[in-house]
């Protein structure tokens, strides 16, 4: 099949929606400009006109309010984010109006709209360029949150966040763009609410989010080398969740470790390790343990910011511990940094 | 006109009687929901809806009781929504502060101070997208221009000519705060005239007046394609939230009441319709006509079920 990066599986993915439904539009700051949303926007606004593709002022909150209103009344928005952070000015909108629209109309009306974000990392972005807080936005009932990670999802889940008549919020983190991976040329959809095993393993469950799949898979072939078959699960939908994937994992494994692209207290990380003591309680052969962020703002300075993401080798000394197997030489191996990103394919 | 001011006087009596009837029946504590009552503001909404056509849309705030009577003219739905029943709009699940009536082109109400306004927005992008003629218009209070959102609202539209009407209900306060402890500009027709779009003021409580300045800027807006904001002054009778007074409060003089009290909305049109040749017959029977409306659907709403429990998890997501 053919292999093409994230951010052309996104970009695919509108463009042959924006085809299909005449009611598609996409908007945002930059959206048209020429730097596309990182690419991800090109050729939109050559192919639909600037009715369908427009930049907007710096106002994320009428912005978002725009999108609800243009979905009520019968368009399917998709509004596009180049941080998170900056989302974080729609709040009031998200978790006042776009969640609660349809509850309080009765069930009668439903919000097609898309929100994409992206997660932004390394090379100085600090406290304001690289936060996720897929979990944040999990927390309010309403919204639909996904995080995809292979490109093939990319395409996939965006066809099925736009085809749906409920909001729709996309996480995607910025080093995922260079990934490659197989696609299909057609139109395809991959259900929202369904999770993925990303490699089968029997010894260990790995639920991981996001950016943290490829640190996953890197530590499961650490692991693999030294006689550790892991086991990787991609939920790929932080809500609604798929805990039957998790559950059914856990019960064959009896370890859980939850390696989430955000900071740990109170995040997405301790919902699925509440899940899973809920769930497993007489399966679990050790307590669930959890990995993300530290608990600080993201800082600018290189050195700290390798100190504030976990990686694989995170990931592989916590396998150590709930196993209690030796420590694992791991002074040849070669982690991901922005220095040597990866490049996939997946 | 004359059958437009009989119309006018139907809906605004509609709504002054079902707020009294409101007021009657709060004290017996079955309609468990924060009333922000319409009292003083019927000319407005009156006027505005009834320039509007019917496919016309319109989005309002916490304090829609008139709005929502005004556009849709039924009560069945709207008392039991507040006696918190299964036959209500929204099964009980939004109350006083959310009223809506999307077939009838009430498309939210919103209890966030001016968070409906970037909606409204939405919803007149849509309809120049889709060219099919319908205008939106979005009701809010003057503390609602305090808000970052209403002037990203009012930059956008403009800057994209969309067919909306901002109808600023102007009463003086946001909550109990003066205008005068809120603003740093003078007059806020005048900020909002330095956008490219048509601005209009009126302080009258004559319905007739509204209607036609909403006319007015409704044609205005056909011409010229920019959106139009209107400054419509009036008094609150009542409490911020609540069905009683509260000049006790020492926040405004009862003398302002009384003042625009001798030009109380209901009142005047009354006696207008007597002077351009309505019977006081005609008069009693259109009245008794409402009356019999809102006592019916009283009982409705009394007689009606609660939503069963399984309800509450029901319309999350569609």
């Amino acid at each position: 099949m053919r292999m093409i990066t994230y951010c052309d599986a996104l970009n695919e993915a509108m463009i042959q929606e924006m085809e299909r439904d005449s009611n598609v539009f996409v908007y945002g700051i930059g959206v048209p400009d020429h730097k596309k949303i990182f690419g991800s926007t090109a050729d939109l606004l050559e192919k639909f006109g600037a009715e369908r593709c427009f930049d907007t002022p710096i106002a994320e909150d009428s912005m978002t309010g725009l999108g609800l209103g243009a979905a009520i009344n019968g368009l399917r928005p998709i509004h596009i984010h180049i941080r998170v952070d900056f989302l974080l000015l729609a709040m009031n909108q998200l978790a006042n109006l776009v969640s609660s629209y349809c509850y309080g109309i009765g069930g009668k009306v439903g919000v097609p709209l898309v929100i994409r974000a992206i997660v932004g990392r390394g090379w100085g972005q600090g406290y304001q360029h690289s936060k996720s807080m897929h979990a944040t936005f999990a927390h309010i009932p309403g919204l639909k949150v996904i995080c995809p990670t292979t490109p093939e999802d990319a395409k996939g889940m965006m066809i099925s966040a736009i085809r749906d008549n409920n909001p729709v919020l996309i996480f995607e983190h910025r080093w995922l763009y260079w990934q490659t991976g197989a696609v299909a040329e057609e139109s395809f959809e991959i259900p929202l609410g369904k999770g993925k095993i990303v490699k089968k393993g029997k010894d260990i469950t790995i639920v991981a989010t996001s950016w943290m799949n490829v640190e996953a898979l890197q530590a499961a072939e650490i692991l693999a080398r030294n006689g550790i078959d892991a086991e990787i699960i991609d939920p790929r939908t932080i809500a609604p969740l798929d805990e039957d994937i998790i559950v059914e994992s856990v019960s064959r494994t009896g370890h859980c470790i939850v390696a989430d692209n955000d900071w740990v207290y109170c995040g997405f990380s301790a919902e699925v390790a509440a899940m899973v003591s809920d769930r497993c309680f007489g399966k679990l052969k050790s307590p669930v343990k959890r990995i993300g962020f530290a608990h600080t703002p993201c800082p600018t300075a290189r050195h700290l910011e390798n100190q504030f993401y976990p990686n694989a080798e995170t990931i592989v000394r916590q396998v150590e511990n709930t196993l209690g197997i030796d420590k694992i030489d791991l002074s040849n191996e070669l982690f991901y940094s922005h220095e040597n990103r990866f490049k996939g394919p997946f | 006109m004359k059958s437009v001011n009989l119309d006018l006087y139907r809906t605004m009596y509609l709504i002054r009687k079902s707020e009294e009837t409101i007021q009657k029946y709060y004290a017996e504590d079955q309609m468990k929901t924060p009333m922000h009552m319409s009292m003083g503001e019927e000319a407005i909404v009156s006027g505005v809806v009834g320039a509007l056509n019917l496919d016309d849309q319109v989005l309002g705030t916490y304090r829609s009781h008139a709005l929502y009577l005004a556009k849709t003219g039924e009560t069945d739905l709207f008392f039991a929504e507040m006696y918190g029943k299964v036959t209500g709009m929204a099964q009980g699940k939004s109350g006083s502060m959310h009223l809506s009536a999307p077939e009838k082109g009430l498309l939210c109400c919103s209890a966030i101070v001016a968070s409906s306004i970037p909606i409204a927005m939405g919803a007149a992008y849509a309809n120049k997208y889709q060219k099919n003629g319908k205008r939106v218009a979005v009701f809010f209070g003057d503390g609602a221009t305090d808000e970052g959102v209403f002037w990203e609202t009012v930059n956008f539209s403009c800057l994209k000519k969309l067919p909306i009407l901002f109808v600023c209900e102007d009463n003086g306060f946001a909550v109990h705060t003066p205008r005068e402890h809120r603003h740093g500009f003078s007059s806020l027709h005048k900020v909002v005239s330095s956008f490219d779009c048509n601005v209009f003021e009126e302080k009258s409580t004559d319905p007739e007046v509204i209607y036609r300045t909403t006319q007015k800027a409704l044609s205005t807006m056909e011409q010229n394609d920019k959106p139009c904001f209107l400054r419509l002054h009036y008094y609150r009778y009542l409490e911020h939230v609540g069905i009683n007074e509260d000049f006790d409060a020492g926040y405004r003089p009862k003398g302002d009441y009384l003042d625009w009290l001798k030009l109380d909305p209901i009142r005047l049109q009354r006696e207008k319709l007597g002077t351009i040749g309505f019977s006081e017959q005609q008069i009693l029977e259109l009245e008794q006509s409402v009356d019999e409306q809102i006592a019916r659907s009283t009982e409705f709403a009394a007689e009606s079920a609660f939503a069963d429990a399984c309800e509450l998890h029901t319309g999350v997501f569609i």
